[in-house]
């Protein structure tokens, strides 16, 4: 079988999987979302600090929060089935653009911290297991421990205060330069200088875990046969690392990196609100707080898709990694 | 071993020195030597992400930062909250204070082309009074607003309303075009997050999440202002981050305490930064421990009043605001000079008399030494009102108060206090805004007792002689007799104690340097910022 044909056959799997998995979420998410006290009525009033009984109803009878919870429900989906996420009550604009503006810094961060942190982790484990027991090891070893034990939103806050505060290298807030009209390679290297504090702070706690798997399994796979057998062929030492102990050590590293992409997005709303990086995770904590229900559950019902892609891209890639788990 | 203690000490000395700091710099941002300059990009910066770029729907503050620079208002108002013109050159209330007529400025054009006229501010008026979150008590008393030429508007009032004067700033009652509006749904209508209006600002982007883009009107009224090109409003979430964009110069300008209260003694030291507290005096707000009258224990008036005598107001400044309040014994906040009442609390800080009356009361103290135990929510919005929960459990428990501090965040707290009613006492902050019938009745009016209503009398407190005050105050014409009624009101309050007044916070503006013509009128901040320029 191709692996173009594989590849479509196990997003089309995934996304069979992703429907009633999807309305599991939507119905559930729904109903959890009303045990938290307060309305969205109650929210916009608390903010504006004034209110009276007249535009408390309106404000209720504006959003549909008036209507019994079932109907509201039922509401919520006949919208879905038509595509429709329906109208944040927070924003008054619909969900989904509300989304759409801002999926693609959310998406961008967590694709730069997954890459810094599998880039890094990997880079280290490797380090350290090909140094095991000497001082490389026992350093990285150190730096490790120390990035996991450190919360991500300290370390970003430290980092700003050294980096933007002190040696004013990189920005602290925002993902772009604001106005500044750039174009093609200038905007490229400008949104990069922006990105790369936040995806420090998002990635430090998941580096110390690649780093510490790649390390034990690479360890784990330089005492298999194969690797012997490698070895008194003849092959380059490198050789023998990079394609027979790192590819294999690879495994563990990959499954757990997609399992990571759901951690990914939570961890995105504490570094979105230090970095003030415009993206779906401060979206969510605002709608969280703002009792936003339409835009939480767009958000839930959103990122349950891109973890679903994830994982499905995960498959794909771990089946090239080691053809044996393509024959299923 | 790093030792908070002394670094603590010294901030709360400078900030001590701060208001003398704070007032001859406060000269530098109104006039720099040369003068106004042309040009120029201002970088203002909020705590949050506005909900809409109009104010009338919804007034959270930072929809009030942003709606007067695009949208205009027919006055604007000097620290003593005196009527100047804005899109209204003239105005006359008649005597019996039923009839307020408005000439209009000529010749202001809608940033769509579309010529401003009289019809616009009476579809305003009764839209507000309609759907502004305030504007049903506002204009209750307008009847009507009559247009008997393009650019005259008469408000018709069934009764008087001796605030309503002061109620027509851009922010609260925002000059909308009729012709977007007309016909729509006010919450739904797109103009609210693309607006249009006749103001020296025109909309240009809103980036969700990160900033919005405003530039400069070349055909405003009041050409050749505004001096600035452009105009960028950015939100940064995070305090500690705010405070670092100050001091990079990445904002230029920040209001009602931009960072956290602890961070303002040390960026006044940065020599980049001025820091003014001029340009707030529109909204003062008052910070206030709530009673639920409803609690068996709070419902006794020995309690409360125990309760007062255990509060130590000068404390309260110095340890939770930094100095950066003052202490306020009544609802009235200082800053409304005339209707405030100076004198001072009959419950002052003695905790002898306190634990005198709490044995009164019938509540000794027990085995643990606790008389009895009671839970204190604290509005989350604002970073004052935890510290102050706290504060207030370490004072009440040295009179066998045992107080429990519940955190929750805002839809829950209101939820809580004014529909289930579920609480003992609350700290909160409430706004006076521009005149105690707007902002102060609403607290202790027994008719405002309305359950799910978000800052209503929360305390269920009744007293008819007080009703009979802000009742009468309301729809007085004299302005005399109007400021008797409201002192009155306030020593009945201030003896009754159903809430506790503590202080009211002093917001500062911080702005670089190259910052100046802002924080000129009442709104400060809030205002159209037509004035504001920067020089290199």
């Amino acid at each position: 079988m191709s692996a173009l044909a594989r590849m479509a056959r196990t997003l089309r799997r995934s996304l069979l999987h992703a429907v009633p998995m999807a309305l599991g979420v939507v119905i559930l998410d729904f109903l959890l979302l009303r045990l938290m006290p307060g309305d969205a009525a109650d929210v916009i009033a608390g903010q504006s600090g004034s209110a009276t009984a007249a535009t408390m109803a309106m404000l209720r009878a504006e959003y549909g929060l008036d209507q019994p919870i079932l109907v509201q429900l039922i509401n919520y989906l006949d919208h879905l089935a038509h595509f429709s996420l329906g109208f944040s009550a927070h924003y008054n604009m619909g969900v989904l653009p509300l989304i759409m503006s801002r999926l693609p810094a959310t998406l961008s961060l967590m694709l730069a911290a997954l890459g810094m942190a599998l880039v890094i982790g990997i880079g280290f484990g490797m380090i350290m297991a090909s140094f095991e027991g000497r001082w490389p090891d026992r350093l990285l070893s150190l730096l490790v421990l120390l990035f996991y034990a450190t919360p991500g939103f300290w370390v970003g806050l430290m980092a700003v205060v050294l980096f933007s505060v002190k040696l004013g290298w990189l920005p602290s807030n925002g993902d772009m330069t604001i106005g500044a009209g750039l174009t093609g390679m200038g905007l490229l290297v400008d949104r990069a200088r922006y990105l790369v504090l936040p995806s420090l702070a998002l990635s430090s706690f998941f580096i110390a875990i690649y780093a510490r798997l790649t390390r034990a399994s690479m360890l784990e796979m330089q005492r298999q046969d194969f690797i012997r057998t490698a070895a008194s062929k003849g092959l380059h030492p490198l050789v023998i690392q990079l394609r027979h102990v790192l590819r294999n050590a690879l495994i563990p590293v990959t499954t757990v990196a997609g399992l990571h992409f759901a951690n990914l997005l939570g961890g995105a709303v504490v570094v979105e609100t230090v970095y003030g990086w415009p993206g779906l995770g401060r979206l969510a904590l605002d709608a969280v707080l703002g009792r936003d229900y339409n835009v939480l559950l767009g958000i839930l019902l959103m990122s349950s898709f891109v973890v679903i892609i994830a994982n499905a891209l995960v498959d794909v890639l771990q089946g090239w990694l080691d053809p044996r788990i393509r024959r299923r | 071993m790093s030792h908070p203690r002394g670094p603590k000490i010294t901030r709360r000395r400078a900030l001590a020195a701060l208001p003398a700091l704070a007032l001859p710099r406060a000269i530098g941002p109104a006039a720099a030597a040369g003068g106004p300059e042309r040009g120029g990009t201002l970088t203002l910066a909020l705590v949050a992400e506005p909900t809409t770029l109009v104010s009338a729907t919804n007034v959270f503050t930072p929809s009030l930062s942003v709606s007067a620079k695009v949208t205009e208002g027919l006055l604007e108002y000097d620290d003593d909250l005196n009527p100047l013109p804005m899109l209204a050159t003239a105005w006359s209330i008649a005597p019996d204070g039923l009839s307020y007529t408005f000439k209009l400025r000529p010749g202001v054009k809608w940033h769509d082309g579309t010529d401003f006229s009289s019809a616009d501010v009476a579809y305003s008026i009764m839209l507000l009074s309609r759907i502004h979150p305030r504007g049903r008590s506002t204009f209750a008393n307008v009847t009507e607003v009559a247009t008997p030429d393009a650019l005259t508007a008469v408000f018709h009032l069934a009764k008087p309303a001796p605030f309503l004067i002061k109620a027509l700033v851009a922010t609260e009652t925002p000059i909308l075009p009729r012709h977007i509006y007309d016909g729509t749904d006010p919450f739904a209508n797109p103009n609210g997050l693309a607006p249009i209006g006749t103001g020296p600002f025109i909309f240009k982007e809103w980036v969700r999440g990160s900033h919005i883009v405003y530039e400069r009107n070349p055909a405003h009224w009041a050409a050749p202002r505004p001096w600035l090109d452009r105009l960028v409003v950015t939100f940064i979430p995070d305090g500690a981050v705010r405070s670092a964009a100050f001091e990079t110069g990445r904002v230029d300008l920040g209001y009602r305490t931009p960072v956290a209260l602890n961070d303002v003694a040390r960026l006044s030291t940065v020599p980049t930064l001025r820091i003014v507290t001029k340009g707030n005096s529109y909204s003062f707000n008052v910070t206030r421990l709530e009673f639920n009258l409803d609690n068996a224990f709070f419902k006794n008036p020995k309690v409360r009043q125990a309760v007062a005598h255990a509060i130590d107001r000068a404390a309260i400044v110095r340890i939770v605001y930094f100095g950066l309040a003052t202490p306020c014994a009544t609802p009235i906040a200082p800053g409304l000079k005339q209707f405030s009442d100076p004198a001072p609390t009959p419950y002052p800080y003695d905790l002898a008399t306190a634990e005198r009356l709490l044995d009164e009361a019938g509540y000794p103290r027990g085995a643990d030494r606790i008389r009895f135990r009671v839970p204190l929510d604290y509005n989350p919005i604002g970073d004052d009102n935890r510290p102050l929960a706290e504060y207030l459990r370490a004072t009440l428990g040295r009179i066998g108060i045992g107080v429990d501090v519940r955190a929750q965040d805002i839809g829950s707290f209101i939820k809580r206090v004014y529909t289930d009613r579920d609480f003992a006492f609350t700290t909160n902050g409430a706004s006076n805004l521009f005149d105690p019938t707007v902002g102060v009745q609403r607290l202790y009016w027994s008719k405002n007792f309305v359950k799910g209503v978000p800052f209503s009398n929360a305390t269920h407190y009744s007293n008819s002689q007080v009703d009979a005050l802000l009742e009468g105050a309301a729809v007085e014409n004299d302005p005399v007799q109007r400021v008797a009624m409201f002192k009155e009101f306030q020593g009945i309050v201030g003896i009754d104690v159903p809430d506790i007044n503590l202080c009211s916070p002093t917001y500062v503006t911080i702005a670089n340097q190259r910052v100046h013509g802002h924080s000129l009128s009442a709104d400060g901040v809030e205002s159209s910022l037509m004035d504001a320029y920067v020089t290199a």
